[in-house]
């Protein structure tokens, strides 16, 4: 296995539990689970004794494993330097070889499945990947500047689909020079990576990079942090080098040329660092400088922000196999009431997945009458007075 | 047996606490010590007193031991299970249930963390502090004040154990009991003037209960914090320093630290001394009555203040310091423990070159150093050893210098702190036999059964 020489290196000190400022426990399976099997040291234990044949891998291992949402707190908040940076590499491996000893639990088999026969998550035909599009006019790529990239959540999943025409309305208010392409695209691969399944990535990522050739993309808008990620990260790798920008990095630099509604209703936001977007690749302003550049809106800080986000759960395929789910406090939930501890009327997001996991949230809660989970663009553009697209 | 426990444990905490996998019960088995493992029958999580008492009444009467266990960062294996049976993991009960600002204390539940308490008043009440281990934010109060820690406010305030003000203890055989002025009032500012019961329940090691809840002091935040690092070269004039330095009464915390690494520190004995203050104006006052106070070393050039430029002073100001836990990565093998000795301060030099004796011996990567208790009342004198997990032989070494550091520390009139099993065995050995006595009566009164933490301050 792949990084298996630092796994005895790590002394189960329990940084990586919890946020930089201590708050509460920040690690979503060991938030849920509570057991210290399902903190990140637990795992680099246990993968250390499955090595040295001291436990066999059956279904709760594999279910440890794979219930890591990836969101790296522990990267972010490991005491050790060097080490820390090899802790998710470690975990990958360690699913790697789950994989390959054919120990997967049932709903990550499923998942992988669905990618491989598909090409997403949700078993649906590449050649309606515009679908989420339709109605919008939006021109099909061809010499714009950017290729705006929905990925499966933003493709397939309703919410994610309304999320992905908002984005799509606010960049055309905006004047942004985009286009996008209606078929033949898969999943952006992430998920598949981040469980381990790095040829499958490969497989996606090149049959992507494909379809980007042909359209002759070069710059790309994501609507997921984790596209942002995956495109910014392996795609070079695969032969796939594109200039590529979550949407609310192209956004915050466009807000001068919104025209908003004359006095809008005060709101005061809490906005929700993606782990994709803000740990994994270190953005925790566009987000905030569009929504700081929106009339009417007050942004107030959860106790858990920027670095020491509480992720929703959703990353490393959680969101489709739901591994982190049940009890009360899945991150999701923890992350809900968090948001109305701070006094937000509205709960922001950049993410697809964050939207729909955190929307959930909200009625399990019954937050609903008090808190309502909106993306970025989805607050802007209600702002610019064009919010029923 | 097993099934039948799980099963039952699953009725009073929820199926998705408690575990009897093959998983649990490997990781649970052992810390981060030297210690060799001890495979639980099933760990459970609950998430109350009620639960705690139901789980404690099936352990008896099921004759099963029962094992409580805090962030289970004790490092000496005090929260393996022995006999097996069951582990009481406590960090679903991790609220913070109380501040009483004015009389200056917080009650907690039995799993809650220092970095949590931390964060919770900083945020609510900036102006109070507690008194943080060198142990890494998970850890928790309650199991830091059971074994009788300290941290970087004990020279103000003594032992973890002395900022006690009161507990909710289940008791082994299921009666849920409190202790303090909790027990009479709805107060908890205090443990006098009743008899102390809290005692049955600190430095025990989990033999007479498990702490529910629990009730400890807090102190003045002060807005202006700074720290001084005295270095000297004779071990012999330790004592003496800081006897002096604490007599000012100034001073926070003080903890002596000796490591060959870096080589700047190699050969020295620093002390490094946390003081604070409301204003600029008093922290000069009182950093000037600390210098005043060893000026006679500094004038005979023998000892003296160490210049520290900032970003050094920021990391050694730093609560809690992450470099303890980066000890462990010394040999890139993510293991250390330590001997941390309570002992008389005069004994400071001889704690030392016992140290060094022992690490050259033992060939064993060390750092050496105390934390002061009170104002110069006693020391907590640490021997840490860091070690490779995956190399065996580095493994043993640090194993033999630890028990042979327990027999040094013993031999100097010290008491091993949170003694593993084998070192309370070395402490009965030299113990008051009638002391001994004293403490299996109270043990047989309490738990009938014996089921609680079994194998520990036993004889045989």
């Amino acid at each position: 296995m792949q990084h298996e020489e630092i796994l005895h290196r790590c002394f189960r000190c329990g940084y990586c539990k919890l946020p930089g400022n201590y708050t509460d426990i920040n690690c979503p399976a060991y938030l849920s689970f509570r057991f210290e099997t399902y903190s990140p040291g637990g795992r680099m234990w246990l993968l250390r004794a499955w090595l040295d044949k001291k436990i066999d891998a059956g279904a709760r291992f594999a279910e440890i494993m794979f219930a890591c949402a990836t969101c790296g707190n522990c990267v972010e908040h490991c005491a050790f330097p060097e080490f820390r940076d090899r802790i998710l590499l470690a975990f990958t491996a360690g699913k790697d070889a789950l994989l390959e000893a054919g120990c997967a639990p049932p709903a990550v088999r499923d998942l992988l499945t669905k990618l491989q026969n598909y090409g997403n998550a949700y078993g649906k035909p590449v050649k309606k990947y515009g679908e989420w599009a339709e109605g919008l006019d939006l021109p099909v790529f061809s010499d714009q500047e950017y290729l705006f990239f929905t990925d499966d959540v933003g493709t397939w999943d309703p919410r994610g689909r309304d999320m992905a025409r908002s984005v799509a309305q606010l960049l055309k208010t905006a004047g942004v020079s985009f286009g996008i392409i209606p078929e033949g695209l898969r999943s952006d691969g992430n998920d598949a990576g981040a469980m381990g399944e790095t040829a499958l990535l490969e497989d996606l990522a090149k049959k992507n990079i494909d379809v980007l050739r042909k359209y002759n993309v070069q710059k790309i808008i994501t609507l997921s942090p984790h596209s942002l990620n995956t495109l910014k990260k392996d795609y070079p790798g695969f032969g796939g080098n594109y200039q590529v920008f979550h949407y609310t990095q192209v956004l915050a630099f466009a807000m001068g040329r919104l025209t908003f509604s004359e006095n809008p209703p005060p709101v005061k936001i809490a906005y929700h660092d993606p782990c994709y977007l803000g740990r994994h690749n270190t953005d925790y302003e566009s987000a905030r400088m569009m929504l700081r550049a929106t009339p009417g809106v007050t942004l107030v800080e959860m106790d858990r922000s920027r670095k020491n986000t509480l992720c929703c759960g959703g990353g490393g395929g959680n969101f489709f196999t739901d591994l982190l789910s049940g009890g009360d406090d899945s991150s999701a939930r923890v992350r809900v009431r968090e948001a109305a501890d701070a006094g937000a009327d509205i709960l922001a997001v950049a993410c697809p997945m964050c939207a729909v996991m955190l929307e959930d949230a909200m009625k399990v809660e019954n937050l609903d009458a008090s808190l309502r989970v909106m993306d970025v663009s989805e607050i802007v553009l209600e702002r610019v007075g064009q919010g029923d697209c | 047996m097993t099934s039948d426990l799980i099963a039952r444990l699953g009725k009073i905490v929820g199926p998705r606490f408690v575990s009897g996998e093959a998983e649990e019960r490997y990781l649970y088995s052992m810390d981060q010590g030297t210690m060799p493992p001890a495979v639980p029958d099933a760990v459970v999580m609950p998430a109350d007193t009620e639960e705690v008492r139901q789980v404690v009444a099936l352990a008896n009467e099921l004759k099963v031991p029962v094992v409580p266990m805090g962030a289970g960062l004790v490092l000496s294996g005090l929260t393996r299970a022995l006999k097996g049976g069951i582990i009481v993991d406590m960090k679903r009960m991790n609220h913070i249930i109380e501040v009483n600002p004015k009389s200056r204390y917080v009650v907690v539940e039995g799993g809650a963390s220092q970095g949590m308490l931390q964060a919770y008043l900083k945020k609510h009440h900036p102006d109070l502090k507690h008194s943080m281990p060198d142990a890494p934010p998970i850890a928790t109060l309650a199991g830091n004040v059971c074994i009788h820690g300290s941290g970087h406010l004990s020279v103000l305030g003594g032992s973890h154990s002395d900022m006690l003000t009161g507990m909710e203890v289940v008791l082994p055989t299921g009666e849920v009991v409190r202790t303090g002025s909790c027990s009479v009032s709805d107060g908890w500012f205090a443990r006098s003037p009743l008899p102390d019961l809290s005692g049955l329940f600190m430095g025990w090691s989990g033999t007479t209960g498990i702490v529910t809840k629990l009730g400890i002091k807090l102190f003045p935040k002060y807005r202006h914090n700074d720290v001084l690092v005295f270095v000297a070269e004779d071990a012999d004039l330790m004592p003496e320093i800081i006897y002096r330095l604490t007599s000012t009464q100034v001073a926070e915390d003080m903890t002596p630290w000796m490591t060959p690494k870096p080589d700047w520190a190699r050969g020295f004995l620093h002390i490094n001394i946390a003081y604070g203050a409301h204003t600029k104006k008093e922290l000069i006052f009182k950093r000037n009555l600390l210098q005043a106070s060893v000026r006679e070393y500094a004038d005979q050039k023998i000892a003296g203040f160490l210049p520290l430029p900032p970003p050094q002073k920021g990391r050694f100001l730093k609560i809690p310091s992450p470099d303890l836990a980066r000890f462990a990565d010394l040999r890139k093998g993510g293991g250390f423990e330590y001997v941390g000795a309570i002992m008389a301060i005069e004994k400071f030099a001889d704690a030392y070159r016992a140290g060094l004796e022992i690490a050259e011996k033992y060939q064993v990567s060390y750092s050496l150093g105390a934390r002061i208790i009170g104002a110069g009342h006693c020391m907590m004198f640490f021997f840490a050893y860091a070690f490779n997990r995956a190399d065996a032989e580095d493994v043993r070494r640090a194993s033999d210098a630890l028990e042979a550091t327990n027999t040094a520390a013993l031999e100097m009139g010290g008491i091993p702190w949170k003694a593993e099993e084998p070192a309370q065995k070395q402490i009965i050995e030299k113990m008051d036999p009638e002391t001994f006595a004293l403490m299996e009566k109270i043990r047989s009164i309490l738990d009938p059964n014996g089921i609680m933490n079994p194998g520990n301050w036993e004889k045989k």
